[in-house]
């Protein structure tokens, strides 16, 4: 089947990609746009390392053909890094040690970010319910649960 | 914290820069950023896709492998089979003296496990290459499968090894033996006999990077492979031996490794890859999809362990006796050695007169097991506590004095003749217990691991 130009907002710049039908947002952002910080676990939607924010709401990007978000904002992790020093939830991330092998972190730091930027002040319980999709294989869930309280005090401080 | 560990933490406090305080990782702004590189994240201008074609049974003979219409897919580039690999025939662990070399690269007649990797294809694309992989056409003769150890080591078992059996020989052995003082005359004085069998199931790592590896020729002849091993020195011995290249040849970078736990010490991706990348003078991928991280790389091995025991009523053990089997599953990889660090500490970290160990490294046509996470101690850690607690339980002890009792001390001789030195368990178990709000009755308080009390 012939390719398509599927043009979106990346990171508050407009993109325009040529794609094939069923691309998906991962392969996208990592093949054609080699931004690589969208890590690939499993392309079946089990582990969650591939986690973007789309209009804000957290996806899969490697179940997600890019043709369904035309037109929508999409928001990575290179989108919330600046240029210099580090977001509050990266920050937290850091200074917790919410980080091993680091492979399941730029999907847990998406999640994180979804659930504060709807829910500035989570229980514990909602936190563990937002990563649940999340696998993290080194086991520093408890880090990564310090990490999300330490990042929503930070950012309410802020 | 006891007044002598609260003492030592003060003190390493006060002198040391490092030990005791939390520093930040050198690692962390790269993971925190996405900008640390993974295997995956590398790739090339010109870099072609490897993908393997993989035997669909788990035992059976390679009668024919049709690749005509896989050639005539889009984007396809090469196929390799097992004709294309210089020393075909490997084990991992012939670094450390195992052998005979066991394992194809690529299978040449026969396939032992479901997955067992027959041909490579090498393609403009990971699609493309998977599509020509589709289209092989495999005519293989099924043969019986035994996914058993013990059913693998009955007479009349199909047999998976060219020297004859179902299991690794160590130095003329049948199995790793471990002999010392003498356990039937330790039954005979024992006031109690107790016996009990433990299985442990493989386990997948399944670490959240798969396996992968980038291999790019270089214009000084060389190839540079990038790489997530756990082992990288080993990986790229392993790989120079495969390919018959001198080690020069040949430049590992590695270290950024997303998940490993022992399910990337095996070389398996990287001496596919850098061949291919030698004969297409292209650089190559290979990446494992998750389905191929879950069913055909290693697994920790499962074990089943008989044990014996006999024990006095005042608690000491004087006799253990234990068979084991580790179920290698088709290949070696790291399983024989992982037998030799079992039968070392299946006895447990216990002072144990008598002893007798035959652990067994047996094949099945399992997909192959290797290392993780203390492999062959961890199963054996396991069986000895549970026996621990039964042993508690059958003589009517308390489960901790037990263990400080048949606690081993510095100076004594272990059964694989190796003198204690260092010992902790008891000062372990004693900070364990306080950990645990657990009181220790004030006779185990005053025990330790440096004398044996005056009877």
């Amino acid at each position: 089947m012939a390719s398509r130009i599927v043009a979106f907002n990346l990171n508050g710049r407009d993109v325009e990609v040529m794609v094939k039908p069923l691309t998906t947002l991962q392969t996208v952002l990592r093949e054609h746009l080699h931004l690589t910080a969208t890590k690939s676990g499993c392309r079946q939607g089990g582990c969650g390392t591939c986690t973007v924010l789309v209009n804000g709401e957290p996806m899969l990007s490697c179940l997600l053909p890019v043709e369904d978000i035309a037109g929508q904002q999409v928001v990575t992790l290179e989108g919330i890094t600046p240029v210099e020093g580090l977001h509050p939830i990266q920050q937290a991330f850091f200074d917790n040690y919410a980080i091993q092998c680091g492979y399941c972190s730029p999907g847990m730091i998406m999640i994180i970010k979804a659930l504060l930027d709807r829910n500035p002040n989570p229980t514990r319980q909602e936190v563990m319910d937002a990563i649940a999709g999340n696998v993290c294989r080194c086991t520093g869930y408890e880090s990564i649960l310090r990490a999300a309280e330490d990042a929503a005090r930070r950012l309410q401080s802020a | 914290m006891s007044e002598v560990t609260s003492a030592v933490a003060r003190d390493v406090k006060k002198e040391f820069h490092v030990v005791g305080k939390s520093v930040p990782r050198r690692d962390g702004v790269g993971h925190v950023t996405g900008k640390t590189v993974y295997v995956d994240d590398i790739s090339f201008p010109g870099m072609l896709h490897l993908k393997m074609v993989r035997s669909p049974i788990h035992h059976g003979i390679i009668r024919n492998v049709d690749f005509s219409a896989a050639e005539k897919v889009p984007g396809f580039v090469r196929v390799l089979t097992h004709r294309d690999v210089p020393k075909n025939i490997y084990t991992i662990l012939c670094l450390i003296g195992v052998g005979p070399d066991e394992e194809p690269v690529l299978a040449v007649d026969r396939v032992l496990y479901k997955g067992e990797p027959i041909a490579a294809i090498v393609a403009e694309t990971e699609e493309a290459a998977m599509e020509a992989v589709s289209r092989v056409r495999l005519d293989l003769e099924e043969l019986p499968a035994v996914f058993d150890v013990e059913e693998a080591l009955k007479p009349g078992a199909p047999i998976l090894k060219p020297w004859g059996t179902n299991y690794f020989v160590y130095e003329g052995h049948h199995c790793r033996r471990v002999r010392f003082g003498d356990v039937e005359k330790g039954f005979a004085q024992a006031d109690y006999i107790i016996e009990e069998v433990y299985n442990t199931s493989p386990i997948e790592h399944a670490p959240t990077e798969t396996t992968a590896c980038v291999a790019k020729p270089e214009p000084d002849g060389r190839y540079t492979v990038y790489t997530n091993t756990q082992a990288l020195f080993f990986t790229m011995d392993n790989t120079a031996l495969i390919l018959q290249v001198p080690f020069s040849k040949l430049h590992f970078v590695g270290g950024t490794v997303g998940g490993g736990f022992g399910g990337k010490v095996d070389v398996i991706v990287e001496p596919i890859a850098t061949l291919a990348a030698m004969k297409t003078g292209c650089p190559v991928k290979f990446k494992y999809t998750r389905e191929e991280e879950m069913r055909v790389s290693s697994t920790r091995s499962a074990w089943r362990m008989y044990f014996k025991d006999g024990v006095m009523k005042d608690g000491r053990i004087i006799a253990r006796k234990v068979i084991s089997y580790a179920d290698s599953g088709a290949y070696n990889r790291h399983t024989p050695y992982a037998v030799t660090k079992h039968a070392a500490n299946v006895a447990g970290p216990y002072f144990i007169p008598n002893v007798y160990i035959d652990a067994y490294c047996v094949y099945t046509n399992r997909q192959p097991a290797s290392a993780m996470r203390g492999f062959g101690v961890t199963p054996a850690s396991f069986a000895v506590e549970c026996q621990m607690d039964k042993i508690a339980e059958t003589i009517g002890m308390d489960p901790w004095e037990i263990r400080f009792i048949n606690a081993y001390r510095n100076g004594d001789m272990r059964p694989h003749q190796k003198v204690v030195e260092d010992a902790t368990l008891i000062e372990v178990m004693k900070a364990a217990a306080e950990l645990a709000g657990h009181q220790l009755p004030e006779h185990l308080l005053k025990m330790h691991s440096w004398d044996r009390e005056k009877a």
